[in-house]
């Protein structure tokens, strides 16, 4: 027994040895207050101004006061251990918490200086714009085509066949499965690997040319090539797109995005450019984080 | 290590119990499969057995004279010739001349050995072809009823012989001659109900229950559907949706004949609709399936993976679209198979029927749905309630013709959700 549990020990230090000569000292702020959010959350090109946000299921909150700007073409994850809220909050910047009837969302929200929660606003017309990737694949039972080619149907994006053929192309080339599925485009989309079936809805994702795309964990489902081809994509994709990226994974959050905001018990702990969190977190809670001493 | 081997040992132990109660367990499934299974086979051999005899009728070739004198009709196209002839009394000397020991006072006997209707079935062939007056031919009449259960039950117990012991020896001569003959009852199918067991068939009901049907499929799916679709994505949540729900499930436990009772009370005396037609039928087992229909099709639709109605909001699609394009195609599967199992129901029920007068004795097979009809089941039950031990083997013959009806409809019910599922 005691050999066992030593080597558990030394095998979670192990990267804490790494990265603790970087970091020169340990940060000394450990308060964790409402509404308090250390680092860099506003921006000055802001996509997302989130302003005061709480989130309640019944009676409980999930999200307690939250202040954020996303930027413009800005790749910007989510981290932080299970239960903190940051799918929450995702699921909060395109309405996907709606269809839960316990669910209440309050403070200001603003895409493009627009309520999002506004009575007025068309949901639909929002999801059209803010598109989102789910952490299953969940891909339509329906063929390779009619799951691509969906989104531009069901919003007339396409007048006439070909239109839609060049739609389904290029967002499936965008997605890097055109030259995998170009001559299936029949087949069920059910029939594919996990890999292809989550490019394949990101493909579908971005063919009604969303301004947003929100990835909720993407590649928990998926083994590392699968991962590493998705990550290749949000790269490419983050020129043309702002991405929202929710991931368990620090190394992926380190690799693709642009900065990084750290979630803890519904509280936004702390936000910096994603090379600062991960070596010189300011904040005691994303440290004992990142470093796997909890989460 | 000595703490492992005891560890292994435990569960090695352990192991034995548990395979143990598997096997038990097992067992139980077999006898209780084994039961049902005896059971259905009994039901089955039993009905086949008894009413396999009601696919057969007996038939009696005759060689019958068209005599003017004897049937006093010169013309058969005169019509008011033909009210006053007499078409028994050339088929009686047809029977006495194929049994040569017959005599003058037996001709009410002889007579009793033809069906009634078999003149009705000469004067309608006179009228066709009057050429025939005065000729002789070959033709085949039902027999009697009493000769039909003696062809068929001679010996049996269970029924009791009618004709006289002259009579059976000169069928039984009659049958030595190859003149009295089981064929296949056509007649069965072709024919509505009679007060003659011979004539007796099922096409009146066949048709009625066809007419009840369509009225209850027609009604019942669209509105369950509707009613599940709008329960399960649209309603909100509150006192008033719970309340709903309780009464369909409520609904769906209440006894049929109080369907019948609500049918009459308001189909019948209030809105003044006929007795006795396929629409009021209709009307009653539309209510009575609707729970049924509800209650599976919102089984079905809460069956449809949340994923696939997410990732259908998440691209923008709306409510009713999210329902038409993905939940509707996943879930009809499942509502077409609770609704056929609903409308098998409704096709083998009796008692709301009864009270809506659709146990009426109808010869007619109905035209419409505002005909006057009955159905399968009543058919059976009226059949089965006869004194007339001949209809007993129709009521069996009925029951397979109505089980062959409900085995279709679950045929295409497992049809269909093999057609209409997708694999995941």
């Amino acid at each position: 027994m005691n050999t066992m549990s030593s080597t558990r020990i030394n095998q979670v230090q192990a990267p804490e040895e790494k990265v603790m000569p970087v970091t020169v000292e340990k940060p000394e702020n450990t308060v964790m207050e409402e509404g308090v959010t250390v680092g860099t959350p506003f921006a000055d090109d802001a996509k997302f101004k989130l302003r005061n946000v709480e989130v309640f299921y019944g009676d409980s909150p999930a999200i307690k006061n939250i202040s954020l700007d996303i930027a413009r073409n800005e790749v910007i994850a989510f981290i932080g251990p299970s239960g903190c809220g940051k799918s929450t909050f995702l699921r909060c910047l395109n309405r996907m918490n709606d269809s839960i009837d316990a669910c209440r969302v309050k403070g200001q929200l603003l895409l493009d200086g627009h309520d999002i929660y506004d009575a007025k606003r068309d949901v639909v017309e929002l999801r059209a714009r803010v598109g989102m990737v789910f952490q299953k694949p969940n891909p339509f039972p329906k063929s390779i085509y009619d799951n691509v080619a969906y989104g531009p149907r069901i919003h007339g994006l396409a007048n006439r066949k070909s239109e839609l053929d060049d739609i389904v192309e290029n967002s499936l080339r965008k997605a890097g499965l055109w030259n995998e599925v170009k001559d299936r485009l029949d087949a069920m989309a059910t029939g594919m690997s996990g890999g292809q079936q989550q490019r394949l809805c990101i493909a579908r994702a971005i063919a009604v040319s969303p301004e947003v795309v929100l990835m909720d964990e993407p590649c928990s489902a998926l083994d590392p090539i699968a991962t590493a081809k998705v990550e290749e994509l949000i790269a490419e994709l983050s020129e043309s797109f702002t991405i929202v990226i929710v991931t368990h994974s620090m190394q992926q959050a380190a690799r693709v995005s642009h900065r990084t905001a750290y979630f803890h018990l519904g509280h936004l702990v702390e936000v910096n450019e994603t090379s600062k969190v991960f070596t010189t977190p300011e904040h005691q809670l994303t440290e004992s984080y990142i470093s796997g001493r909890f989460g | 290590m000595t703490d492992h081997t005891s560890q292994a040992e435990l569960v090695r132990r352990s192991l034995k119990h548990r395979y143990r109660k598997e096997r038990r367990f097992r067992a139980y499934g077999i006898l209780a499969i084994a039961i049902a299974l005896t059971a259905l086979i009994t039901l089955f051999t039993d009905i086949v057995g008894k009413g396999y005899t009601g696919f057969l009728k007996t038939t009696i070739t005759l060689e019958v004279t068209m005599d003017p004198d004897l049937m006093y009709l010169d013309d058969p196209t005169d019509s008011k010739q033909v009210r006053m002839a007499d078409f028994v009394a050339p088929l009686v000397a047809a029977v006495d001349n194929a049994l040569p020991g017959a005599t003058a006072d037996d001709q009410d006997a002889l007579r009793r050995l033809i069906n009634p209707y078999a003149s009705n079935e000469l004067r309608d062939a006179l009228i066709e072809n009057p050429e025939w007056m005065g000729t002789t031919r070959t033709m085949s009449f039902l027999a009697h009823s009493n000769v039909d259960v003696y062809v068929k039950h001679k010996g049996d117990a269970a029924y009791s012989i009618k004709l006289t012991g002259q009579q059976q020896s000169w069928v039984d001569e009659l049958r030595e001659q190859g003149l009295v003959e089981t064929s296949f009852n056509d007649v069965f199918f072709t024919n509505g109900d009679s007060r003659d067991p011979a004539k007796a068939g099922v096409l009146g009901a066949i048709v009625g229950s066809l007419l009840t049907m369509i009225i209850t499929l027609v009604l019942a799916f669209p509105i369950g559907v509707a009613a599940a679709i709008y329960l399960e994505e649209f309603a909100p949540r509150n006192r008033l949706t719970d309340f709903i729900e309780v009464n369909i499930n409520n609904l769906a436990a209440v006894p049929s004949i109080i369907f019948g009772l609500l049918g009459l009370a308001i189909f019948i005396n209030l809105f003044g609709m006929p007795r006795s037609v396929p629409v009021v039928g209709g009307l009653v087992l539309t209510l009575m399936t609707l729970p049924t229909i509800i209650i599976s099709s919102r089984a079905a639709i809460k069956s449809v993976p949340p994923s696939v109605r997410e990732a259908a909001e998440g691209i923008g699609a709306s409510k009713m679209q999210v329902v038409l394009h993905h939940v509707l195609p996943l879930a009809l599967p499942g509502m077409l198979t609770g609704s056929i199992i609903g409308m098998a129901q409704a096709l083998g029920e009796t008692a709301p029927l009864l009270l809506i007068g659709m146990v009426a004795f109808i010869v007619e097979v109905p035209e419409g749905v505002f005909d006057a009809a009955t159905v399968l089941p009543v058919q059976v039950f009226l059949w089965a309630g006869s004194p007339e031990l001949a209809f007993i083997e129709r009521a069996s013959a009925a029951i397979m013709v109505l089980l062959a009806f409900l085995m279709t409809m679950n045929a295409m019910a497992i049809w269909l959700r093999k057609r209409l599922e997708r694999r995941w």
